[in-house]
């Protein structure tokens, strides 16, 4: 390619809030993307509403916007910048549909912006299911052939076409029920029936049934010049059926042969060209599975390679980069987001060094030497009443990578990865004792994995488990491999070559202790003393066949470390995990910061991480990389091979930092540092006195600092007492977790029973706190202590009162409604606490005000020794880089001596709104409503010079902006209905129609308001609220709950249509009340401009912001 | 109990993991392969005669042993050292392990090792002797292996070549017999199905100096009928057949050794169409007065990108190679068409004047990248006398 070809500048689109789907990976590939762009000479500019990425931080693109992703304001972008292209496919969905709408709306012509990557054509064909079947039918690729009907004759006509066995799937359902799959004509009249009547628009899609085919992807790069390379290939481990986030997966496809994977590999070539593409691609294949899958009792049993005219399908196509291809690049070292940036800037593949080996190309694919398993993670931990089970609708929220020579290790770990709790392969489920193998839940859910190799463990035969769960035999015995070692830890004595052969097989020290009768650091010490310990090789792309200068490592048990200590003074950096609920991508921006921190600081950065989404996991962001699971072992088995032999005398293993990694770091800093190994920063004493609550509870009564009444207990007993002291309602949780988890407002001693018994079970044996609910204004400080001052960057306030999660709250930067006395206060009680209890490094403390009258009272909540999710959001809207200054104080530099005032910074002159943003249209009966338990997945953040723009450009990147001409459906509890009135009232006037359910409709007839009134009774007569929020009638729901978990089922079925429609729900009047104040004064005049002006201060016809 | 067993390299390194396949000693040059798919293929290929392979993928035999994938009639590599042999493969045409199947042919394995140490042994210092063994010390074996003659000094075509020439029909050869079928090819593209109809079918010779079965299939499918000669045939027994065109074939150790090659095909250039594939290319050079050299670790896998000079477009090959040929040695009129984009190596020949093509890597695949199937197309373009 010329380089006439090369533009001069280009709009780079992020992909938003996280949400299920679209998560971390596309901070990694926007991030890698803008970097390569810049190498280039290029000029890149940025938008992306989410604070918490990299990809927004100063330095990574030239010009960056944090605003909302509409068309609105991405064209008044275009319009100041006037850049020669837009590069839209690293945003995921979000990215390619903006795209589509720019150019529909003639934005692109008129400002004549060259679209980059993928053809427009071709991703309007991506996104129409008939013009994408027929793209590739005219290609000669084989699809799954299907038909869009609406009756049950058009449905029998294309079933005698199409063939048993079918799948049918209704229109608009509520969690896509109704549907089913037939084998049989009978079962098929009956399917379909059933689906018409279930889908409000009477539609229905009948397709061929693939389920329990072997499911494979391949990753594929395609140049200007038209040359294609494939990075590499994924085997699903769950078949056909489950959406690819939501199986496990190995890299690269272990039961396919030579003749397949070529096959596979070719039609994906043959696909990207056809489509036109310049950069990533990734397509999805249905694969004939093994015959004993093919015969076995599968519930819509496959159909065999015999039975249909094609060996394999194409399933799906993603013309951009995706979450797989983030995987793929982790998965190969293979930097995919990298070279789609070069190959839009208009490079060859050929004229792209690989930047792993620096001596080779990026036309090459990659080879690896390793297997990799990924395992999703999904949020029931904090939903256990959601719908376990998974499908074709992805549910997981993050994901873990790990890598080993065998795949029984990588599976292993990948599984210790998880966090979920210390379970390894060998937990099972109480519900499962004495239980046949034939009873176990071996259909598709969370915790298949388990009941898989349960079944095994009881003597399943292969053949009679893959015919039930279409899993490949291959893999199968892989499990058994697992469980026969388990047998033989159990029955044989424990000599240095089982104990090797274990480890070869991922046994972690607590598996092995637990099968040989031995504590976890007996196993350990056994290990030392008999010299079986983990090497670390390199990923490199090439399986050895260069010398490669990435520093990026994963452990085995092998022959030859690669994995020399690194000379001179270095820092481990603690990782955060996979992605979920309560605990995000925030923290991975932490990370990444305290690395380059770090490196400015003089010292070589470290990182340990098991998620392959993220920035942190990137090859070039630390001076090294380890890919490990982020427990006790894997932590000090590294800080073992990181010992400096030659400082001091004998071993100097590198300080940790667990400041950073959320829960997932602080809870190493104990076994750390009773390891005997350094911390560095806050020491696990002062971590522990801010997390026990006994601890302090004395330490914050010393001080004088007012808390909310309460107590920790044991039993029922004890909380009723405690309660019946304090006064109802009380906030009950466990001590020690992480984004509420099991944490409720309790108003009556039944619901106090029922949370104290569910909150004893998600953390056995700890404490459970009963505290006096204060339903007063939240504010949240972040603060970097030195022990003697701190700096507080800014006061966030949230919208919500308190029992809202702090993370689901709507919080507003610098805190415009509280008085001078009151921040004087705050800013008091943080420096006291931080240089109480001795931090060093970030904190995080929330606060409660009530006022009465004239007088104030700050309540502290709770003090977080340690990095929280709102360190991006805080440092975005204040510039002052918060990460680096803690690592530098943890380095033993003074805060002034850093540049920075101590105490409350400077007030910016803007206003700053984070809004959380949630993935509940997802997660089937999973329930809405706020609470103290954290639900959201992501954030955006809306910045501007005045409140009420920020508030409307902010709810507006979260989808939660009323929809200007309604109608809003209401359904508010008794309790609500005086403080409601007045906000509906400001609603009303203006004409907005209002819809009401029985109750909530009299009340506000009564106030002599419009409304129209729709049952909430569903089995009496049509329309009811269902209906109409399915039907599109509904534009928006405000639906509060008066009380516990259990009572909720009547706004529960509202709710989860409002969610399914994915159509705003206000379960707060707060959060309402601010989004009615956002619609009737949204300011046409909102501004667009980067972070940077708004951060160089308001221009002179603003006023001074509050 | 899996019997322990040790891979002794002639600088004195020693692997540990246990014996599988046959018992006994192997020795041979130790190459490393980083193709992640088709070891059945990689141990039927002639060119691995004399060679122990490592193939650098841990995980080998997981979709077993098949009648299909056969590239030559019998394992051809002397040993096979892998990180973890399958016992229970799983798939539709698996019909049996590695292990059995090395076993019933008499070669030697060994699994369990750490096959990446070994791949940076050989990166570093380059191909050398080894030895697999599980009667003798590590000093034991490397005393013996000083006593072996080395690779180089080998004329292995003579040993894999065919005895008899036979020819190709669809369901396999027809003399002598062997257990297997054409069954598993890449679908025929479009322009493959046109080339199949026109005119009476060209007839091709090839010179088995190790040939691939797969480089049969693929003449075959294009239309061609096909005859395979021993290496040794000379230039008139070839002109006796009254071939359209003749392919050199790949095959194992080092050019220089093979003068009646050299001398057949000098004889066939400027006669007849000729395509060299792998040897074959390189035996081209040789013929025009070129020269080969030896190269470090050589090239083998399925991911190599490859640069054809003519368009600039890049294709991934499939490799097996540890001999390349010297520019700088080519006379006038024979030009460099493509070349390795990893090292800047020759991959590829082409004659200014005469029909002759010639690739130094696999356009057969199998296993590997069906991308430069193409060039068959091409080769038969050029025998039924298009311009290409």
């Amino acid at each position: 390619m010329c380089a006439a070809n090369k533009p001069s500048k280009v709009l780079v689109i992020g992909s938003g809030p996280i949400i299920i789907g679209q998560a971390a990976e596309f901070d990694y590939a926007g991030t890698q993307a803008c970097k390569s762009l810049r190498e280039e000479g290029i000029t890149t500019v940025l938008v992306n509403s989410n604070p918490a990425t990299i990809m927004t931080d100063e330095g990574i693109a030239d010009v960056v916007y944090i605003e909302p992703l509409t068309v609105e304001v991405i064209s008044r972008i275009i319009e100041r910048e006037r850049p020669e292209g837009l590069l839209p496919t690293l945003g995921g969905q979000t990215g390619l549909n903006l795209a589509v709408a720019l150019a529909e709306a003639g934005v692109l012509d008129k400002y004549n912006v060259r679209l980059l990557g993928t053809p427009l054509d071709t991703i309007r064909k991506a996104e129409d299911r008939e013009l994408f079947k027929q793209l590739l039918l005219d290609i000669g690729e084989p699809v799954p052939d299907s038909a869009t009907v609406t009756t049950q004759e058009e449905a029998r006509e294309a079933a005698r076409r199409i063939g048993l066995p079918l799948v049918v799937r209704p229109a608009y359902t509520l969690g896509g029920t109704g549907g089913g799959l037939a084998t049989t004509w009978e079962e098929f009249e009956e399917v379909v029936a059933g689906g018409l009547a279930a889908s409000p628009i009477h539609q229905v899609l009948v397709e061929t049934s693939l389920v329990g085919w072997k499911e494979v992807e391949y990753e594929v790069m395609r140049d200007g010049a038209g040359n294609c390379i494939t990075v590499c290939n994924m085997e699903n481990i769950d078949p056909m059926g489950v959406h690819t986030g939501d199986s496990i997966v190995v890299a690269p496809s272990q039961t396919l042969s030579d003749k397949e994977y070529q096959m596979l590999r070719s039609a994906s070539l043959k696909i990207i060209r056809a489509l036109g593409i310049e950069g990533g691609c990734n397509i999805q294949f249905g694969l004939a599975p093994h015959p004993v899958v093919a015969n076995g009792d599968l519930p819509g049993r496959p159909v065999t390679r015999d039975g249909l005219s094609s060996p394999y399908y194409v399933i799906e196509v993603n013309p951009r980069v995706s979450r797989s291809s983030a995987l793929a690049s982790k998965a190969t070292g293979y930097p995919i987001a990298r070279v789609a940036a070069k190959i839009a800037a208009g490079k060859t593949l050929a004229e792209i060094p690989n930047a792993v080996t620096r001596k080779t190309l990026a036309a090459f694919e990659p080879a690896l030497d390793y297997c990799v398993v990924k395992i999703p993670r999904w949020p029931f931990d904090k939903f256990p009443y959601g719908d376990r089970q998974i499908g074709t609708q992805m549910k997981a929220t993050g994901e873990v990578m790990a890598i080993d020579r065998s795949f029984e290790a990588a599976l292993q770990k990948a599984v210790r990865s998880l966090e979920i709790g210390k379970r390894s392969l060998l937990w099972e489920d109480a519900a499962w004792t004495g239980k046949p193998w034939e009873d176990l839940p071996l259909h598709p859910h969370d915790q298949r994995l388990w009941a898989v190799v349960a079944a095994v463990r009881r003597g399943a035969s292969i053949e009679a488990l893959a015919g039930r769960t279409g899993i490949d035999p291959w893999f199968l015995m892989k499990f058994g491999s697992i469980v026969g070692m388990e047998r033989r830890l159990l029955g044989e004595t424990l000599t240095p070559a089982l104990l090797r052969q274990a480890k070869r097989l991922g046994f972690s020290d607590e598996q092995v202790g637990t099968l040989a009768d031995r504590l976890p650091e007996q196993v350990r010490q056994l290990r030392r003393s008999w010299g079986v310990l983990p090497v670390y090789k390199m990923v490199d792309t090439c399986a050895a066949e260069f010398d490669a200068a990435t520093p990026y490592f994963y452990s085995t048990y092998e022959q030859e470390n690669e994995a020399a200590a690194l000379d001179g003074p270095s820092a481990l950096v603690i990782g955060s995990g996979p992605i979920r609920i309560g605990q995000g991508i925030e923290f991975d921006y932490c990370n990444v910061h305290s690395a380059w921190a770090l490196q400015k600081a003089g010292m070589k950065s470290i990182m340990v991480n098991s998620n392959p989404e993220t920035v942190s996991t990137d090859f070039d962001t630390s001076d090294r990389l380890y890919f490990e699971p982020l427990d006790e072992e894997s932590v000090r088995d590294i800080l073992d091979n990181e010992a400096n032999h030659g400082v001091g005398n004998g071993d100097c293993p590198p300080p940790s930092i667990v400041q950073f990694g959320g829960q997932t770091a602080i809870n190493l800093a104990v076994p750390i540092a009773q390891a005997g190994l350094p911390i560095m920063g806050s020491s696990a004493d002062v971590i522990d006195q801010a997390s026990d609550r006994r601890r302090f509870d004395d330490f914050v009564a010393r001080l004088g600092v007012p808390q909310p009444p309460g107590a920790a207990v044991t039993n029922v007993e004890q909380a009723l007492q405690v309660a019946e002291r304090l006064g109802y309602p009380v906030l009950v949780r466990p001590s020690y977790v992480l984004g509420g988890r099991a944490m409720e407002i309790v108003h009556d001693p039944d619901e106090l029973r029922r949370f104290v018994a569910l909150a004893a079970e998600a953390a056995p044996g700890k404490p459970i706190l009963v505290d006096k609910y204060l339903e007063g204004k939240e504010v949240e400080v972040d603060a970097v202590c030195d022990g003697e001052e701190v700096l507080i960057p800014g006061i966030m306030e949230h919208i919500e009162r308190a029992g809202v999660h702090s993370g689901d709250s709507v919080a507003v930067y610098p805190g415009l409604g509280l008085t001078e006395a009151e921040v004087d206060t705050l800013v008091t009680h943080t420096k006291q606490l931080g240089c109480g209890l001795g931090i060093r490094g970030l904190m995080n403390v929330q606060f409660i005000i009530m006022r009465e009258q004239e007088k104030s009272t700050i309540y502290v909540l709770e003090v977080n020794p340690r990095s929280s999710r709102t360190v991006p959001f805080i440092s975005k809207a204040t510039g002052i880089p918060l990460v680096r200054l803690s690592i530098e104080v943890m380095a033993g530099k003074r805060l002034r001596d850093l540049g920075y005032a101590v105490g409350l910074a400077h007030r910016q002159k803007l206003v700053a709104v984070k809004v959380p943003v949630f993935s509940m249209s997802k997660l089937r009966g999973v329930d809405t409503y706020l609470g103290p338990e954290m639900k959201s997945t992501g954030e955006v953040m809306g910045i501007d010079y005045a409140l009420d723009a920020a508030l409307a450009k902010a709810l507006r990147a979260a989808d939660l902006s009323l929809p200007p001409k309604g109608p809003v459906l209401l359904s508010i509890a008794d309790r609500d209905k005086p403080e409601a009135l007045p906000i509906i009232k400001r609603l009303a006037r203006t004409g907005y129609p209002l819809l009401a359910t029985e109750g909530t409709a009299a009340a506000l007839s009564a106030a002599g308001l419009s409304v129209r009134m729709v049952t909430k009774k569903l089995s009496e007569g049509r329309p009811n609220v269902i209906d109409i929020i399915m039907d599109g009638t509904v534009g928006a729901v405000v639906n509060t709950v008066t009380g516990g978990r259990v009572p909720l089922q009547d706004g529960f079925e509202i709710r989860r249509a409002a969610a399914e429609r994915r159509i705003p729900c206000y379960s707060c009047l707060d959060t309402f009340r601010a989004a009615v104040q956002s619609l009737l004064r949204e300011a046409r005049d909102y501004s667009v401009r980067p972070l940077r002006e708004y951060l160089a201060g308001a221009p002179a016809h603003y006023h001074q912001a509050g | 109990m899996p019997r322990d067993a040790i891979l002794v390299l002639e600088d004195g390194s020693v692997y540990q993991g246990y014996g599988f396949g046959a018992e006994g000693r192997a020795w041979g040059e130790v190459v490393f392969n980083t193709a992640m798919t088709g070891y059945q293929e990689m141990l039927t290929d002639p060119s691995y005669a004399g060679q122990i392979v490592v193939p650098t993928y841990p995980l080998i035999g997981n979709y077993g042993v098949n009648r299909e994938d056969f590239e030559s009639r019998r394992i051809q590599v002397s040993g096979f050292v892998v990180r973890e042999e399958c016992a229970a493969p799983s798939h539709w045409q698996s019909t049996g392990t590695v292990a059995e199947f090395l076993a019933s042919q008499g070669i030697p394995g060994i699994a369990g090792v750490d096959t990446r140490a070994i791949t940076r042994r050989l990166r570093l210092a380059g191909v050398m002797m080894g030895t697999i063994t599980c009667d003798e010390t590590a000093e034991q074996a490397l005393a013996r292996l000083r006593e072996l003659p080395r690779y180089d000094s080998f004329d292995f075509v003579r040993q894999v070549s065919t005895e008899m020439p036979y020819t190709w029909s669809d369901n396999g050869p027809t003399r002598p017999s062997g257990a297997v079928s054409q069954k598993t090819m890449p679908p025929l593209s479009v322009s493959e199905r046109g080339l199949r109809g026109e005119g009476p079918a060209p007839h091709i010779v090839a010179l088995d100096c190790g040939l691939k079965f797969n480089i049969l299939r693929s003449l075959r499918r294009l239309g061609c009928s096909v005859t395979a000669v021993p290496a040794a045939t000379s230039a008139e027994d070839i002109f006796a057949l009254k071939p359209d065109g003749v392919v050199l074939s790949p095959g194992p150790g080092d050019p220089a050794l093979l003068g009646y090659v050299t001398e057949t095909t000098r004889a066939l250039v400027g006669k007849l169409p000729v395509m060299g594939i792998c040897l074959g290319h390189q035996m081209l050079a040789w013929a025009f007065g070129g020269r080969t050299y030896k190269l470090k670790f050589g090239h083998r896998g399925a991911n190599h990108p490859v640069k054809d000079l003519a368009t600039g477009l890049v294709y991934i090959t499939a490799q097996n190679h540890g001999y390349a040929v010297d520019a700088d040695s080519l006379p006038p009129g024979v030009e460099v068409s493509h070349l390795n984009l990893n090292d800047g190596t020759v991959e590829g020949l082409r004659h200014q004047e005469l029909p002759i093509i010639s690739i130094q890597y696999h356009s057969e695949a199998s296993p590997g990248p069906w991308d430069n199937m193409y060039l068959f197309e091409r080769f038969v373009e050029m025998v039924r006398g298009n311009d290409v």
